[in-house]
């Protein structure tokens, strides 16, 4: 195994290749007249061939690009998390463009290549690299925030994630720059391996370089402080591309923090105290405002602060359990997310609805199965038994208090008894409440009821046997760093 | 104190009061000339540095290229009142965001001056330099060798830029059919 291979090795960057090509064939494809019509086909095609790839290269540690790219266990695992939540998204995203009137291929193009640049993200080690792959995430996401041009709600949308993020970008850049001007590389791994005589040789950078990369990402994750844009963005973008927001960008910011400050600055003892803060009042700030919220869209938007100070908790506490249960957990993140965006975005699709709790009730009358669907969950999110969402809870507090965070595990149980009464407000209006108004029945569509039935059985998958699941996810520490 | 370090000096603060100039204006084309000036201090700095072909480029590409288009885009939306933008904002009611950033601004002085001196591996990388540094064949082989990769995704990020542009620039036609979304619903 030669870690500082030379030699360009094409073989490593397949998948991302793949994305890209079938996005160029849908960008070409715009000036046909039936592009619309096309254009998602391709992009599914892209996406599985592209996880096709991604299996090809399971087990396999390269490194390639003049040691730019690194493809390891993390890598890949991490590449898959991207495609599967990009095919979700996209089968959640067809019917709602076409109802809404803004399905143009462009949209599609855009969530590959922001597929892409998370997967260019994960799979690196030098931070211009990271750098390059978080810009070409978010560019595309900031157009698909505001992708429904005719509502203010979604142009407002666009410009606050787009003037947010941009902000957050250059925290980000100055960072590594000063993280440069102290070690005079950006390659993590050497950084790492000089990482002692660096730090007593210039600490101050080092430490403003590391809080500037943290601000960074603690904006795309949406932890606490860095939370402000989260609600609106969420709120007013058509709803598919929040359910993307939701998982994507969040597992690509979890992923570079595991391999920046996880795997790379591990020995730094002041970075545990600062992610104890920032997870708990990620948790707090975020389950607590998610109480009094009256539109589910908004109420998912902090339900999705709060899971991010979760995994924050796992990355506090470091080491091997707590990060295997991070990845767990955003495994069954994403397919109970995706799949409560996917009832939302059902719900949405009929007209004039911009998801207020009102439109819910009588669901269950009209709509049993649907609204059983919804309710399992809701309690994978609150975090019940059979479900992920509580495994993936169990394992990361569990973790928290073998390694001595016994308050961090506690403050986490408390926030997630919480949770528990905006879940199941959910559940009670949808099957309890009454109204004047009838229910509108909603129109199944053949990519939303493979979208349900996906997380579905992830969600119950993941819960009824979580241990197959963890090692699973164990296998994916092995990464270079 | 050398000729050196004057230059520095001066094109330093030249650099940052055009860069505070560029922010501060209220009037857009005295904007984009303020970040000229500013670019153009910049481009002396990675002079000073041996850096010649990069000090070129950003004249060539920012101060020649880039702001010429802003020029171009500022005077085609006839943006040259300023009574548009709103009242200018009194000091008071903005005092607590001044301190705030006062503060930032004291804490990175003090960051830096803690540690200047004691940063021995800057100086380190300025002796280092290597046969050739900072012409054309150097910077070309660097980045057509190790930095291929962050050089080709840089190629992705303009395209999908470009691509985001366009989308959110043209007119809404060749839609599926009538929209229910009408502003302010969502």
């Amino acid at each position: 195994m030669d870690l500082t291979s030379a030699s360009i090795n094409f073989s490593i960057i397949y998948p991302e290749i793949s994305l890209l090509i079938a996005a160029a064939l849908i960008l070409v494809s715009v000036f046909h007249k039936s592009a619309n019509r096309i254009a998602p086909y391709i992009a599914l095609i892209g996406i599985v061939v592209s996880i096709a790839m991604i299996f090809k290269q399971w087990g396999h540690q390269e490194s390639g690009f003049f040691g730019m790219i690194t493809c390891d266990s993390f890598g890949v695992t991490f590449k898959l998390i991207f495609d599967v939540t990009a095919l979700l998204s996209l089968l959640i995203a067809h019917r709602y463009m076409i109802s809404k009137g803004i399905n143009r291929p462009e949209f599609y193009a855009l969530l590959l290549i922001s597929t892409m640049g998370m997967m260019v993200m994960a799979n690196t080690t030098d931070l211009i690299v990271i750098f390059l792959g978080l810009e070409i995430m978010s560019v595309p996401l900031y157009v698909m925030a505001g992708f429904a041009k005719r509502s203010l709600w979604s142009s407002e949308a666009g410009i606050k994630y787009f003037i947010m993020g941009a902000f957050a970008s250059s925290f980000l850049l100055m960072g590594i720059a000063f993280i440069y001007g102290a070690s005079s590389t950006t390659d993590l791994r050497r950084i790492v391996a000089d990482f002692h005589f660096i730090m007593s040789n210039s600490p101050a950078y080092m430490l403003t370089g590391m809080a500037l990369i943290l601000v960074g990402f603690g904006f795309k994750i949406g932890a606490v402080p860095f939370h402000s844009w989260v609600p609106d963005v969420y709120e007013g973008a058509p709803t598919p591309v929040t359910a993307f927001f939701s998982v994507g960008p969040k597992a690509a910011g979890i992923a570079a923090l595991l391999r920046i400050f996880i795997f790379g600055f591990a020995n730094v003892m002041m970075l545990s105290t600062v992610f104890w803060v920032l997870a708990v009042l990620t948790m707090s700030v975020g389950n607590i405002l998610a109480l009094k919220q009256n539109n589910i869209k908004r109420l998912l938007a902090y339900s999705s602060i709060a899971h991010a100070g979760y995994i924050l908790v796992a990355l506090t506490v470091g080491g091997n359990d707590a990060i295997s249960a991070a990845i767990f957990y955003l495994v069954a993140y994403i397919m109970f997310n995706l799949g409560a965006f996917a009832v939302v975005t059902l719900m949405e699709t009929r007209s004039g609805c911009k998801s207020d709790f009102s439109e819910l009730v009588g669901l269950a009358k009209v709509h049993p199965y649907l609204a059983a669907v919804l309710t399992l969950f809701m309690f994978a999110l609150a975090g019940f038994p059979p479900t992920a969402g509580f495994f993936g809870k169990f394992y990361i507090f569990s973790a928290a208090i073998k390694s001595g965070y016994i308050w961090l595990a506690v403050i986490g149980m408390l926030n997630s008894f919480l949770s528990v009464y905006y879940y199941l407000r959910v559940v009670k209006t949808s099957y309890f409440d009454s109204s004047d108004k009838s229910f509108i029945p909603v129109k199944y569509s053949l990519s939303i009821i493979i979208v349900l039935v996906i997380t579905v059985i992830g969600t119950l998958g993941i819960g009824l046997f979580p241990q197959q699941f963890l090692n699973w996810s164990q296998s994916a520490l092995f990464a270079f760093l | 104190m050398n000729l050196d370090a004057v230059i520095f000096i001066i094109s330093a603060i030249v650099a940052v009061l055009g860069a505070s100039m560029m922010i501060f204006q209220r009037n857009p084309v005295m904007a984009v000339l303020s970040f000229m000036v500013s670019l153009l201090a910049q481009a002396v700095l990675y002079i000073q540095l041996d850096a010649l072909f990069l000090g070129a480029v950003l004249i060539i590409v920012y101060a020649g290229a880039v702001l010429v288009l802003f020029l171009f885009v500022i005077m085609l939306l006839n943006l040259r009142t300023t009574k548009e933008l709103g009242p200018s904002s009194s000091l008071m009611r903005h005092l607590g965001k001044y301190f705030l950033s006062f503060l930032l601004i004291m804490e990175f002085v003090f960051i830096i001056k803690s540690s200047f001196f004691k940063g021995a591996s800057l100086v380190g990388v300025m002796n280092m330099k290597p046969e050739g540094f900072g012409t054309v064949t150097s910077v070309a082989t660097l980045l057509f060798t190790k930095y291929l990769y962050p050089f080709e995704l840089t190629s992705i990020l303009i395209l999908v830029a470009i691509v985001g542009a366009v989308v959110m620039a043209r007119k809404d036609k060749n839609i599926d059919r009538p929209t229910e979304n009408k502003l302010g619903k969502n």
